[in-house]
């Protein structure tokens, strides 16, 4: 490992290898993520990105190898107790509850450090009335942090798409993670956007949570990352800080071809999107 | 004693070679479609019906009444697809169940109001008196509905094997969109599917008729148990589904014989609820049901 | 819940009082307050069905027999160890959902049609069971002389006394329900509904909160069953069969699933059709069943409610939500 990881890994991916059929997404990720950095993810479609978020949030287990969250290992944990313990994600398409309001979705983040049960609810006993209140009051710091706070009442589906992004953040946020996934976070977003995303990532960092973002976007990732982890056919080509990324052969030669460092034109849709 | 236990063996071969055919109705249209039809054991009752109604007042020889019967329940799955799946294409499981849940209610309906409440009865296929083996007396009803189905698996086996359109609902199971690519009519191998399990479950309904009779609100209990033993063989599995037709059959035929008749029913009922609940792919499937 | 749930809440509680008043003035329709007290109990096994269905997408076939294992165990509890009829009931509820925890728990795991399955050949052996323990039920005739329905001194007795006695207990349930889906839980449930994957990623528990509403369901149709049992005094396994599961789905699709209203309109709405407007045609009654599912499945998903105009009944509009909080 090279790069300035004083801190202990919040994240550590040993072994992890994961088979589809006859198909190896992942071979053997052998990475650990420093705690308190933006890292970054990049790799040409299908080199296992979202495999690997997939992992590491539960939604599948790895076929072989651990993934240990703060020393804890979470490999084959389903996803709500991955986000109990502290790991939160956004989606690449986007999956909001689109018939419920703004304030409704990031207020359901709340849900794993809330307690109400069937009973309390339908009784409106044991404290729920305060409880419910509390989630409203945290739910709407939420979005003004990531300044949403004036479509509050709006259904979530009716948002333009990059407002549906930084509400999914804001969701994903309302679940008080130490562990951030953002996947494509700047997909179907425009330069302004973008830019903006960049600046609240960083804010994010700001309040203590290690993010680790899948993108596309290059401009992106070198401005804000700390690290960088490349992936390339689902085994691990190189990974390093901005700099050292840039200059890398292998990365050069694989995946950021002639451009060398631009982004690739194809791979980010138009403002319009 | 030795004599009972061989006399329930018999029986219970019989329904569950009936309910061996029940299961391999739901695979078909289930292997195609991802459907369950809630239908089946109505197709079933109807089989049974028609062939009374061939049979009896328009006094068709027996192996007419029973082509005639397995032609019309045909028809009926034709139409079920034509005018009520094929409308829902896109619908959720729920819709789908649902759909499927209020065809079998109005061919349940219509049936009484063609049928009557009343049983109907069957002449049996062969006459003549039970055949003796040793102490154990077996109707020749029990060999033309064990032979009848075995008749209609290798049928089965044959057509799915060698025939093209066999392969072509077997290319769509696996893969709808890859067939759809290959130029096979996805929609029409739909419609061959109900038919198909349509006919199936009818010539069951036939078969049994002349031994335990039929009547309109039949279809219900049959369906569920030819589930069990669906579900029991894994989804979409034909071998599984007589395996598991033999072992239900034989389960209740037991029942029926040494525990308490009253109860019989329910065991198919029970061994279906352990299969879902411990294993539900099945003795022979593959992880299909785990969502 | 929000200003307008209880607008309309205090519209149905106004026109509920008066019914059997308006009822009163026409001769010839005024045992429609008999009506009314079996669509009210009704009504109870159709909104935990509505939840189950309209929020965790899930169906089940053997809501009648969880209704009759409540009417049952009020039945065999009350005739035959005298216990309290308050006693009774909840322990046909508690029961109820213990059963319903069990045939749950394993089938909420697999996939949509192994519930609908389970339940049905669930529902078919409670069925078989109630025809059988002759001892216990009666057998296939039934169970008759069951006490009315006591609490202390006071006993609920004559049609009137029992119409608002079970309208009453309704729309508690109703405003239980609404309670349920207008905080965390329902939040989550109605995540699920829209999302599933996002819901799971984000907390929630999906499978438990499936069984939970599963058993919710399960507890609020033995609710119901107690109070029919009492009502009619006199219950057999017919009342209980798969038959009536599948009407209580219909009542709750004719309704609209979506809405909790709608499974109250649905329910009573049937419950005329099928106890009053049908008696003509009863041999039709089956199939007149079958089509109204079919045609309210193909052409009408979200009921008789989606149909009215605006969204009246409709899920709470959003800005309703935050009217008390967003200002802030």
């Amino acid at each position: 490992m090279t790069g300035p990881a004083a801190t202990a890994p919040i994240l550590d991916i040993r072994d992890v290898l994961m088979r589809f059929g006859g198909v190896t997404a992942l071979q053997e990720i052998d990475y650990a993520v420093p705690g308190g950095v933006i890292q970054a993810i990049i790799g040409p479609n299908g080199a296992g990105k979202t495999t690997l978020f997939n992992c590491i949030s539960g939604r599948t287990a790895p076929t072989s190898g651990t993934i240990s969250f703060e020393g804890l290992e979470i490999q084959g944990l389903a996803p709500h107790r991955i986000a109990e313990l502290g790991i939160s994600r956004t989606f690449q398409h986007v999956a909001l509850f689109k018939r419920m309001s703004v304030l409704e979705n990031v207020m359901l983040g709340r849900h794993p450090r809330t307690r109400c049960g069937f009973l309390a609810a339908g009784f409106r006993v044991g404290g729920m009335r305060a409880e419910e209140r509390r989630i409203r009051e945290k739910a709407l710091d939420y979005l003004d942090f990531v300044g949403l706070a004036e479509t509050a009442g709006r259904e979530s589906g009716t948002l333009p798409v990059g407002k549906q992004k930084i509400l999914e953040i804001a969701r994903a946020l309302a679940t008080e993670p130490r562990l951030l996934l953002l996947d494509e976070p700047a997909g179907g977003l425009n330069m302004r956007e973008t830019e903006e995303l960049g600046e609240l990532v960083q804010e994010i960092r700001k309040l203590g949570i290690t993010v680790m973002l899948v993108e596309h976007d290059m401009n992106l990732i070198m401005d804000i990352s700390d690290r960088i982890l490349v992936l390339h056919y689902g085994k691990v080509l190189a990974s390093g800080t901005p700099a050292e990324i840039k200059e890398n052969s292998a990365v050069i030669e694989a995946y950021l071809g002639m451009d060398d460092g631009e982004r690739p034109a194809a791979q980010k849709p138009g403002p319009g999107y | 004693m030795t004599t009972d236990f061989f006399q329930y063996i018999v029986s219970g071969l019989t329904i569950g070679a009936i309910y061996a055919m029940v299961a391999i109705g739901y695979n078909i249209i289930y292997s195609v479609t991802e459907i369950i039809n809630f239908a089946q054991g109505e197709f079933v009752m109807l089989g049974g019906l028609f062939a009374v109604f061939f049979a009896g007042p328009l006094h068709f020889p027996l192996y007419l009444a029973f082509v005639c019967a397995v032609g019309m329940t045909g028809l009926v799955g034709m139409a079920m697809d034509r005018f009520v799946i094929g409308r829902a294409r896109n619908a959720s499981v729920m819709s789908l169940i649902i759909i499927t849940l209020a065809v079998s209610i109005i061919l349940k309906g219509g049936a009484m109001l063609w049928w009557g409440k009343d049983p109907h009865s069957l002449a049996a296929f062969s006459t003549g008196g039970p055949i003796r083996l040793g102490g154990v007396a077996i109707q020749p009803q029990a060999l033309w509905i064990i032979g009848i189905c075995a008749l209609i698996i290798i049928a089965l086996t044959l057509f799915f094997r060698k025939s093209i359109y066999g392969q072509a609902m077997l290319a769509c199971a696996n893969n709808p969109d890859a067939a759809r690519l290959a130029g096979i009519p996805v929609k029409y191998m739909v419609l061959l599917s109900f038919v198909l399990s349509a006919m199936i479950g009818a010539a069951a309904g036939v078969i049994i008729t002349p031994v335990s009779m039929m009547e309109y609100d039949r279809g219900a209990l049959l369906g569920i148990k030819g589930f069990g033993a669906a579900v029991l063989g894994g989804l979409g599995q034909f071998f599984g589904a007589l395996v598991a037709g033999a072992i239900l059959g034989l389960a209740e035929s037991f029942c029926a014989g040494y525990l308490s008749s009253g109860y019989k029913d329910a065991v198919a009922l029970v061994l279906l609820l352990l299969a879902l609940f411990l294993k539900p792919e099945g003795l022979f499937g593959s992880g299909e049901a785990r969502s | 819940m929000g200003r307008k749930n209880w607008l309309i809440l205090l519209g149905a509680a106004i026109f509920i009082a008066a019914f059997p008043w308006l009822v009163a003035q026409f001769k010839a329709i005024s045992h429609y307050v008999d009506v009314m007290v079996f669509a009210g109990i009704f009504s109870l096994v159709c909104l935990g069905l509505s939840l189950l269905m309209g929020y965790a997408g899930q169906i089940s076939l053997a809501q009648a027999a969880f209704f009759g294992i409540g009417a049952y165990a009020s039945g065999i509890l009350t005739t035959k160890f005298g216990f309290n009829s308050l006693v009774a009931m909840a322990a046909g509820m508690t029961i109820s959902g213990a059963i319903a925890w069990l045939v749950g728990v394993p089938s909420l795991r697999l996939k949509g049609h192994y519930l609908a399955m389970a339940t049905m050949g669930f529902g078919v052996i409670v069925n078989i069971v109630l025809a059988e323990e002759v001892n216990w039920t009666g057998g296939p005739s039934g169970m008759a002389d069951i006490p009315p329905f006591r609490i202390g001194t006071f006993t609920i007795d004559g049609e009137i006394a029992w119409y608002y006695a079970v309208w009453a207990v309704v729309f508690c349930a109703l405003i239980f329900c609404f309670h349920i889906l207008h905080s965390r839980v329902g939040r989550a449930l109605r995540a699920i509904h829209e999302e599933e994957r996002a819901a799971e990623s984000m907390g929630v528990p999906t499978a438990r909160y499936k069984v939970r509403i599963f058993v919710l369901s399960a507890v609020f149709a033995a609710l119901a069953g107690s109070l029919y049992a009492h009502y009619v005094a006199c219950v057999n396994p017919s009342s209980f069969n798969l038959m009536w599961s599948i009407r209580f789905m219909l009542m709750v699709m004719v309704g609209g699933m979506h809405s909790l209203w709608g499974a109250i309109v649905g329910t009573v709405l049937m419950t005329f059709v099928g106890n009053e407007w049908l008696q003509v045609f009863a041999e039709l009654e089956i199939l007149v069943y079958g089509a109204i599912l079919l045609i309210v499945a193909l052409f009408l998903p979200g009921g008789i409610v989606s149909l009215v105009p605006g969204r009246i009944f409709r899920r709470k509009a959003p800005e309703a939500t935050l009217a008390e909080g967003a200002g802030s």
